[in-house]
């Protein structure tokens, strides 16, 4: 191990692009597992919302499952046990496409759908009940209501907590090192054992995800504020 | 499908307490006692970043305020491949992957709790402070006999809470062949080869059950805090702690 | 004339809870009720079943003589002529206070932005608040948001006003300037339904006192009258404990 620090060693090359490569799939993974989380936690929402009880169970399931079972479980379900369910043909096609990236965006979006559901449902039901009869008895409809005056005040309720769990989706991308994603983690790891440089790799991996991470929260924070001039006094 | 039971029945030992006594501890026990020892661990430091954190002192703020962010902002994964590289410069030789898995959820939670404990903190009213303070009691002691005894006690459901997210946490040590629950699921599965839907299957309802019946605990937990609080009215810890003083 | 509300024998349960028996009443057009009585007596209730707020079982409720139970295309359509004042004023603390009275006439009728607005700025004229137009209501005190609520509620124009206990949530120095808000409409003549326990306001106001107790109008008669000379025996308790005040 030697004690000289030397970044340039790690950024040269070949090992520059290692990285470069591993965050651009870091940030595709984080990408389209967070359009699939939100668009499967809107539908859900929407499902809770209708009052059927079978299907709020159904959902109130999904969502405990997710949230009980850690999440590197959750990706090596989807990997190594859901092909083993698809029959022959099928695991001889998927074969030739990259599986361990696609699992890992379902396994992810699936995971963080569960929290954001939970997140939007906490931000609709902390609006009063009163703001859905006042906006009725002014002779607002159903959807003008929601649109008006009950969404405007669900989004600014749940931003906070879409905000940190999106955070939270964008450091999980690294757990899909484990089935084999050349994500950033996983593209530090070779580069220190070809440069045999681990404090130097770990370090622009950490800047990196640190960068990122408040990218995010700062930028959800202004977000946050934007919506909030009227709430916050 | 029904190989289920046929496997949890070949396995459970491996399951649940992994190669022991044929080799060291691993399984279910395993993780409950990384978990448990975490928890433990992460807590004191917890605390003192929290109270750093509330400080009046603005280079002690900033510096636990820095740590905090930091540990928020990088993935675990990233933090036991840093505790995996420093420990071992740090004391001079080799740790365990247990010892690894350990320290690095204890520097990992330290962040999380400080935040849970720093949020019980201020979300008791003002007028405990002032109070305490009116009284003539110095920050240090409002601090221990005032205000932590209830911030403590509020914030026990989240502090369940994150033994649920620490136990869960415990699944990467499989990352670094920690002979934990993950870890001997994958041992089954590397031996059958043919059947990882069920095993992984076993693995999930496992966590499940643990972690869903954490979660009812902290619920009931929860529950009658608010009864306590509710019902109570006025009534603190406060008075106690200022007698216990006097004497 | 027909009357402006028709309640016939109007039953109402919760569950087994028989919240409203056998309620029949009529308010004119012009005329100012007063209902009061007893906690729990279903005073709130008879007023939401007007805008459909809560349901009835048995009974019919005509509207400027339409039936209230049409359906649901209708039934914005009604709403949207009943004006409406809550006790806990619900405001929409996302939107300003103008944009809060201007909402119902641009969307429901189609009113320019530049006529709603002139409008909107003379309900806060008449209500005192002309200079809290661009205020959000977190800014406001509870007065004040109880005034500018029924400026919202007076911007779609209806023929009929409902106070559901107006002042009740507000501290004693706000009640006034409500109050004397509430007493300009009447003497402008409006039709109004209010729930209340200002006595000193119906006594001054109101052109008839419904006195309700368990559900049910056990009398009806001229604040005068009431106040003086009430005739049911729970009515003269409900006075003499008003007096011990």
């Amino acid at each position: 191990m030697t004690h000289d620090f030397d970044l340039a060693a790690v950024l040269r090359g070949e090992y520059a692009e290692l990285i470069v490569k591993g965050i651009e799939t870091t940030l595709q993974l984080a990408l389209y597992a967070w359009l699939l989380a939100m668009a499967l936690a809107l539908l859900l929402v929407t499902v809770r919302l209708t009052g059927n009880k079978l299907a709020d169970r159904l959902v109130a399931a999904y969502v405990s499952y997710h949230r009980n079972v850690p999440t590197l479980v959750q990706l090596m379900m989807w990997y190594f046990g859901v092909p083993n369910l698809l029959g022959e043909s099928t695991q001889m096609a998927l074969a030739n496409y990259n599986t361990e990236f696609l699992f890992s965006v379902i396994a992810l979006g699936l995971c963080q759908a569960a929290y954001f559901c939970e997140d939007i449902r906490s931000g609709l039901r902390a609006i009063p009940g009163g703001q859905t009869e006042a906006s009725r008895a002014l002779g607002l409809g159903y959807i003008r209501s929601m649109r008006y005056v009950i969404l405007p005040q669900g989004v600014r309720n749940c931003l906070p907590s879409l905000i940190n769990h999106t955070v939270l989706l964008f450091k999980n991308t690294s757990l899909a090192m484990a089935i084999g994603v050349m994500e950033l983690t996983y593209a530090t790891r070779e580069v220190e054992n070809y440069t045999f440089r681990a404090f130097e790799s770990y370090l622009v991996a950490t800047v990196v995800y640190l960068v990122f991470s408040l990218l995010l929260m700062g930028g959800g924070a202004l977000l946050a504020r934007h919506f909030n001039k009227a709430l916050a006094r | 499908m029904f190989d289920i039971f046929s496997i949890l029945q070949n396995n459970w030992t491996l399951f649940l307490i992994g190669q022991y006594p044929h080799g060291p501890l691993g399984g279910l026990a395993n993780t409950l006692i990384l978990a448990a020892l975490a928890l433990l661990l992460a807590f004191p430091c917890g605390l003192l970043l929290a109270l750093a954190r509330v400080s009046p002192w603005k280079g002690l703020r900033w510096a636990a305020t820095v740590w905090v962010y930091v540990l928020r902002g990088i993935p675990l994964l990233m933090v036991i491949f840093w505790t995996y590289f420093l420990v071992p410069l740090l004391l001079g030789h080799n740790i365990t992957g247990f010892m690894t898995m350990l320290c690095t959820l204890v520097i990992y939670q330290s962040a999380y709790l400080c935040e849970i404990i720093r949020g019980g903190i201020q979300a008791l009213p003002a007028g405990q402070y002032e109070a305490s303070r009116a009284l003539g009691f110095g920050y240090m002691r409002t601090t221990i006999w005032v205000i932590l005894p209830q911030a403590l006690y509020n914030t026990l459901p989240s502090l369940i809470s994150q033994f649920i997210s620490i136990i869960k946490e415990t699944s990467l040590g499989y990352v670094i062949n920690v002979q934990e629950l993950t870890f001997a699921a994958n041992q089954v599965n590397n031996q059958l080869l043919t059947k990882p839907f069920q095993v992984f299957l076993i693995l999930a309802v496992i966590y499940y059950l643990l972690c869903f019946g954490l979660t009812q605990l902290a619920g009931w937990v929860e529950r009658r805090i608010a009864r306590k609080r509710m019902g109570s009215g006025l009534q603190t810890v406060a008075p106690d702690a200022v007698l216990a003083i006097d004497n | 004339m027909h009357p402006m509300i028709m309640f016939s024998n109007i039953n109402k349960w919760y569950g087994d809870y028989h919240a409203l028996t056998d309620i029949t009443a009529e308010v004119k057009p012009g005329e100012v009720v007063v209902l009061c009585g007893p906690s729990g007596s279903g005073k709130s209730t008879l007023i939401r079943t007007v805008n459909r707020l809560e349901d009835i079982q048995e009974g019919q409720i005509l509207f400027d003589g339409q039936d209230v139970s049409g359906t649901d295309a209708n039934l914005n359509r009604l709403r949207s002529r009943v004006g409406f004042v809550f006790q806990s004023f619900n405001l929409f603390p996302h939107l300003s206070v103008l944009e809060n009275i201007i909402l119902a006439p641009t969307k429901l009728r189609n009113l320019k932005g530049s006529a709603a607005r002139e409008q909107a700025m003379q309900l806060l004229d008449r209500v005192g608040l002309a200079h809290k137009a661009g205020a959000y209501p977190a800014q406001l005190s509870g007065g004040q948001q109880q005034r500018v609520a029924i400026a919202r509620a007076l911007a779609m124009e209806p023929p009929v006003m409902l106070f559901d206990e107006p002042t009740s949530a507000l501290d004693p120095e706000m009640v006034g300037e409500v109050l004397s808000v509430m007493k300009g409409l009447a003497k402008d003549g409006m039709t109004m339904m209010c729930v209340t326990h200002e006595m000193n306001f119906a006594r001054e106001v109101a052109d008839t006192i419904w006195f309700m107790d368990a559900g049910q109008i056990l009398q009806k008669s001229a604040p005068e009258a009431f106040f003086n000379q009430p005739s049911h025996p729970r009515a003269q308790r409900f006075i003499a404990d008003l007096r011990a005040h």
